[in-house]
């Protein structure tokens, strides 16, 4: 795996000047630290992710999802971690970290609000102030989550430039870094940004897949013959992908946010998805050469999803380079087919998922469900699906979303309406 | 004109203006008041979706001038419609430079540029590192590269920047983003000192915003001075007051003229320097 903070020709460092100091430190501290474990550090991580973060998460049987698609199906339970997500995975990583450099505080943007209370978090747990850059239409998506950063202590800080949502929260959180870079470590949320960060955050979330192969070759006594994951900027795609990178016999799918539609209003500026790997192009955004939603001037677009931790513009550059290499898929799921897929999870196998994950069950349904032609299965018999996280977020804006949409398998309400 | 010849003749007083804000004919009206008030060179922003290095003053502007329909193309034209004479320095990110034309790469804007009469440019989040491509382009087309020192840069990352380096350094004079500031950083001082070796002129900006400022800037050894966003300050107040063109352009003017003053009177101040006497 690359260090060099390159991917083929994605990746690299393009920020301003006064960011590059930090840039160079944290990417000293990361070599140091992660990279070489000095003193200790890697050790003390995994016992915090023991501990405080409730790791190891099982790698589960789903026995009704088995058979409903006619083959094994494992769930790497990430919503179990500690605060519902695997964002903790990086979040924890990156706070320790910026107490092993010496910082004195916290800074991260927040989309789906997962991250801002995974930050908040370990914040709270390693004695850190924190303060979280959120888009106003986020807060307004996920309040639960902002009650829950606050709960622990953190500044919500509201983004209300553009559309207000994850593009323009990191911006701001990369101006608030530049400003004061001597004494603030910014935990940026995916594998996205500058170098060394898309490396580091892969570091942390790869526990993931170092764990589900494991546990893949306890349960079944061999490799999945693929893992699903959904790919909002790609951090826990590439923790679920990273240890099976070269284990050319399991097939990797990253599972981005086919939005509304697949069609691209470049007049508008708006991509009405989030799917940068399937409609995207190559450029410059937040610090790396990737794969991102911009229009024909290079100006970026903004993204749909019905899930806010997957409205982002743009994609890890490991990833992009990892799809163009041919060795991850890259395929899309609608906004209406996640919905019904979070409700079927939750009905056959008791588990909410966040509407992230809920992408990444829509496309089994899509190839390997009553309705699928068979075409497009290349899953195989056994089959990991990374469930990234836990639905209570989403609960709001699942039941607006439902109504809106008239979802043929949800529970019906009405019954309750007007009488309670 | 070079950009270096502006130099030539005192200490340069180089404005920032995002084009196109607030609306393209409005804004070509102040960039032309900022000649009238004694520009030497004036950096105009082409508007970048993701400004990241820009404070809310500049991101503010660039909202309103790619909602007013700029984009490229818009931007060479205004460039072509502009009736000024003093060189002018494309101030933008890298995916537009990158992105314009059909192979990617920073060739065809940098074309482009030249044939509009652009004479440099100034790209905030294309560090020395990743700027061979663009430092190329310039070269075949003539064009110069500033680069942006911060407080904290030295080192090997000075060198290298220096080595790329033409027109003029961009001394940034504080730490943070762009923003107008009732005080300047003493931060300047240390970054002139260390670039002081280096024979190409130096332009501090971020912060400045009165004609007192600019001259203590110059007072302390600047051959330049760069003023954006209390520039940008008077736009966006006329704008939101309503005012006609005509009187933010006065406004604008007065205040470049300030400005301007300002850093010829810190150059009469300064003390002789030393390899010069
Ligand atoms: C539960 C969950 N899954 C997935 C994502 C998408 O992010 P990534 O692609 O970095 O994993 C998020 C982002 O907030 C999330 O909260």
């Amino acid at each position: 795996m690359s260090t060099d903070g390159k991917f083929g020709d994605y990746g690299g460092q393009y920020v301003p000047e006064a960011l590059m100091p930090a840039i160079e430190e944290l990417e000293d501290a990361y070599e140091r630290y992660v990279l070489g474990n000095e003193d200790g550090f890697m050790d003390e991580f995994r016992t915090r992710l023991r501990e405080f973060g409730g790791r190891p998460t099982p790698l589960q049987r789903a026995d009704r999802l088995s058979d409903r698609y006619d083959r094994e199906v494992y769930l790497k339970r990430e919503d179990l971690v500690h605060g519902g997500a695997h964002k903790l995975n990086n979040a924890l990583g990156q706070v320790l970290l910026a107490k092993y450099m010496g910082k004195d505080r916290i800074i991260a943007e927040t989309g789906a609000g997962q991250h801002g209370t995974a930050t908040a978090m370990a914040c709270a747990h390693l004695d850190m102030p924190c303060e979280i850059y959120m888009g106003k239409r986020d807060i307004n998506r996920q309040r639960p989550n902002v009650f829950r950063m606050k709960l622990n202590g953190a500044e919500v800080n509201p983004v209300t430039v553009g559309r207000g949502t994850l593009k323009e929260a990191i911006s701001e959180t990369m101006r608030d870094w530049a400003t004061n870079v001597e004494d603030t470590h910014y935990v940026i949320g995916s594998v996205v940004g500058p170098h060394p960060f898309p490396s580091m955050v892969r570091d942390f979330q790869s526990v993931i897949s170092e764990e589900a192969r494991t546990q893949a070759r306890e349960k079944m006594g061999r490799l999945p013959d693929s893992v699903l994951a959904c790919a909002g900027g790609g951090s826990n795609t590439m923790g679920a992908f990273a240890e099976f990178v070269d284990d050319d016999e399991t097939a990797l799918y990253a599972v981005e946010a086919g939005g509304s539609t697949l069609d691209v209003d470049e007049d508008a500026g708006v991509a009405p998805n989030s799917a940068s790997l399937t409609t995207g192009s190559e450029g410059i955004l937040h610090g790396a050469r990737t794969t991102i939603l911009q229009d024909h001037d290079g100006q970026i677009m903004e993204s749909h999803s019905i899930s806010s931790g997957l409205d982002y513009a743009g994609v890890g550059p490991e990833l992009a380079y990892l799809v163009d290499t041919g060795r991850v898929t890259a395929v899309n799921v609608g906004d209406d087919d996640a919905l019904t897929a979070f409700h079927r999870l939750s009905q056959m196998e008791g588990i909410i998922p966040a509407l992230e994950t809920a992408h990444a069950f829509g496309y089994l349904e899509r190839v390997a469900g009553p309705d699928a032609t068979g075409e497009h299965d290349g899953l195989g018999e056994f089959v990991v699906v990374n469930v990234s996280g836990r639905g209570d977020k989403d609960l709001e804006s699942a039941i607006e979303e439902t109504y809106e949409r008239d979802i043929d398998i949800a529970p019906n309400m009405d019954e309750f309406t007007g009488g309670l | 004109m070079s950009l270096e010849d502006a130099f030539a003749d005192g200490p340069a007083f180089i404005p920032y203006l995002a084009a196109g804000d607030p609306d393209y004919e409005s804004s070509l009206e102040y960039v032309e008041a900022l000649e009238r008030g004694g520009a030497d060179i004036i950096e105009l922003g082409l508007p970048f979706s993701e400004p990241i290095a820009e404070g809310p003053t500049i991101q503010n502007a660039v909202v309103r001038s790619l909602e007013g329909g700029m984009t490229p193309t818009r931007f060479f034209e205004f460039v072509e419609d502009l009736d000024v004479s003093v060189p002018l320095v494309c101030m933008t990110y890298y995916n537009l430079i990158y992105r314009y034309g059909d192979d990617h790469g920073p060739r065809p804007f940098v074309e482009k540029a030249a044939s509009v009469g652009i004479e440099g440019f100034v790209v905030p989040d294309l560090p020395a590192e990743e700027s061979g491509p663009l430092r190329e382009a310039c070269d075949e087309f003539g064009l110069d590269l500033v680069f942006i020192v911060a407080p904290t840069t030295r080192g090997e990352r000075l060198e290298r920047m220096m080595e790329q380096v033409s027109g003029y350094v961009y001394v940034q004079a504080r730490l943070g983003t762009t923003g107008a500031q009732t005080d300047v950083s003493d931060q300047t001082g240390a970054s002139l000192d260390r670039l002081a070796g280096y024979d190409v002129p130096k332009a501090v900006g971020f912060g400045i915003s009165s004609g007192e400022h600019a001259q203590r800037i110059v007072r302390s050894g600047a051959d330049g001075i760069i003023v954006g966003s209390a520039l940008v300050d008077i736009v966006a107040q006329g704008h939101e007051a309503g005012d006609d063109s005509e009187t933010v352009a006065d406004r604008l003017e007065t205040l470049a003229r300030e400005l301007k003053d300002g850093a010829v009177a810190g150059a009469s101040q300064r003390p002789p320097h030393p390899e010069r006497t």
